[in-house]
């Protein structure tokens, strides 16, 4: 029920001088309900750009997105967000940033407080429900940012890049639980990333994006089920030949 | 012995030395009350003006000045500030105004506090209102220009549609230390402004109008008293204001930035 539509889409940035940067040019993508898709390629190809257009952050030159037929116009709570850097709010507590959606939704504080702590214990940080952002580590905090966008049951959650900060081991945690969650709400998962390895792991496809402008240069689907085995000699295949797109979309500027 | 009660064994051992040094020039030394006052000479006087009673009401006269001014500065200071760090239009509109003013120093303001309020609690209010003023606004846009997008962006994706929702739940909550700062610098600006406008003749009592009767009557013990009697007050203000905004108000930002 909750697919993406992307139709021909284009993103300038006017510059100083005049001219433009052609984010992207001519993206056409189809998203089904609850897939997980991944979108990896070299830095600059306007992944971001394509993740916050969106979410509605940002707004196409040409082209549209829609989702479930609706036209993306701004942002909205039916597509959740989960930043590349720390965006809990400080002044608020775990549970606070958790319950923020449902707060501004017009929910009760106890109705909201009780869903909030659904989402705590989903991702597993029950006894930080009443610390400060300050008091975890970083992995804790993109879990509750997680939780978060969680928290208002979007159709859609966006993910740029959201481990990009964490070191290996919590990083490689991260990618279970987050399909473990991915497996529990069954949410359509769009998901930014530049490390192949984990794009692997993850997705049900891939999509390989080329730089400037930025456009789809190839969409790989992999059909295993999951838990991956990073090990396994066809993991390292797909691994290789992902890796190698990328390389050519890079060598041929 | 801690580190902290031989700070303090040291702070007041140095303190007695210096009234014991003042003392001794005083009586000694200079000889004259009128030039420098003794510690005993002005802790007679403190005494006096205590029994008196003439003190405590001046010192309520002082804090009313300063409170109202503040207040003003307050309910002025921060909705300007907002509205010109969050919305352009504003900032384009306000900024000329704003700098064409501020450098006007708070004093000069006192010919026209006297003319527009007479010799009134409001006028003496109105000239620490301007010296108030400043600082908070100053404080309040920089704090609505320098927060972080990433929030602003989170909270619109989690659901805040207008910019007053924006501000209410993400800019306001996100600016409070920095304006927290500058309602500090604020207070001590103002409280420089009370005395000056106090004793500029803005009004017939407080803290500063004493100061400067007792000058003109030749009290110079009683001077003093008010000298100390203001830094005193000063201090105070400043230390409940920082513990209470350290405290209760941003356990969270203590965290933030050690
Ligand atoms: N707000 C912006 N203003 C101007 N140029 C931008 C802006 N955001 C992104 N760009 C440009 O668009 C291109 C794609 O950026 P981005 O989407 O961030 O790439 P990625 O996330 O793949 O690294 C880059 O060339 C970048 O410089
Ligand atoms: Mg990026």
């Amino acid at each position: 029920m909750s697919g993406v539509t992307i139709r021909d889409l284009g993103k300038a940035f006017p510059k100083e001088d005049g001219t433009a940067t052609q984010a992207l040019e001519g993206v056409d993508l189809e998203i089904g309900d609850t897939e997980f898709i991944c979108l990896v390629g070299p830095s600059g190809c306007g992944k971001t750009t394509l993740l916050r257009i969106i979410a509605g952050l940002e707004t196409a030159t040409t082209g549209a997105v829609t989702v479930d037929g609706r036209a993306v116009t701004g942002p909205d709570p039916k597509r959740g967000m989960v930043f590349q850097e720390y965006s809990l709010f400080p002044w608020r507590r775990v549970i606070d940033n958790v319950a923020f959606g449902l707060e501004m939704k017009g929910v009760g504080k106890e109705e909201r407080r009780r869903t909030a702590d659904r989402y705590i214990e989903m991702v597993g940080l029950s006894q930080f429900r009443d610390a400060y952002p300050y008091e975890l580590s970083g992995g804790m905090r993109q879990r509750v940012a997680i939780a978060r966008a969680l928290a208002n049951d979007p159709d859609v959650l966006l993910m740029d890049e959201p481990f990009g900060a964490l070191d290996a081991q919590t990083r490689n945690r991260m990618q279970k639980e987050l399909l473990s969650l991915w497996d529990q709400t069954k949410k359509t998962i769009v998901f930014v990333t530049h490390s192949v390895d984990e794009a692997v792991y993850l997705a049900s496809r891939i999509v390989v994006l080329s730089p400037r402008p930025g456009s789809i240069r190839e969409i790989i689907e992999i059909p295993w089920p999951h838990p991956r085995d990073r090990t396994s000699a066809e993991f390292a295949e797909v691994r290789r030949r992902v890796l190698r797109m990328i390389d050519e979309t890079e060598n041929a500027q | 012995m801690n580190r902290q009660t031989q700070k303090r064994l040291l702070g007041i051992a140095a303190l007695v030395v210096a009234a014991a040094l003042w003392q001794i020039v005083a009586e000694y030394v200079v000889g004259r009350s009128f030039i420098l006052p003794s510690v005993t000479d002005v802790a007679g006087a403190f005494v006096n003006l205590l029994e008196s009673g003439t003190l405590v009401a001046d010192i309520v006269v002082s804090l009313e000045h300063f409170g109202i001014g503040l207040l003003a500065a307050l309910l002025l200071g921060v909705p300007i500030g907002i509205l010109m760090g969050w919305f352009r239009v504003a900032d384009f509109l306000l900024d000329p105004i704003i700098e064409i003013l501020r450098p006007i120093p708070p004093l000069a303001w006192i010919p026209f506090a006297i003319i527009w309020f007479g010799l009134t609690t409001q006028a003496a209010g109105f000239v620490i209102f301007v010296g108030a003023f400043f600082p908070i606004l100053t404080a309040t846009y920089a704090a609505f220009r320098s927060v972080p997008k990433v929030f602003v962006e989170a909270g619109k994706v989690l659901g805040c549609d207008t910019s007053l929702e924006l501000i209410r739940h993400v800019a306001l909550p996100a600016a409070v230390p920095a304006i927290a700062s500058g309602i500090r610098i604020a207070m001590g600006v103002g409280w420089m402004c009370l005395v000056a406008a106090e004793m500029f003749g803005v009004s017939r009592s407080g803290l500063g109008y004493q100061l400067w009767h007792n000058y003109y009557l030749h009290q110079m013990p009683n001077v003093v008293v008010y000298m100390l009697i203001l830094g005193f007050a000063g201090l105070i203000i400043d230390r409940i204001f920082r513990n209470y905004v350290d405290q209760r108000l941003l356990r969270w930002h203590a965290g933030e930035v050690a």
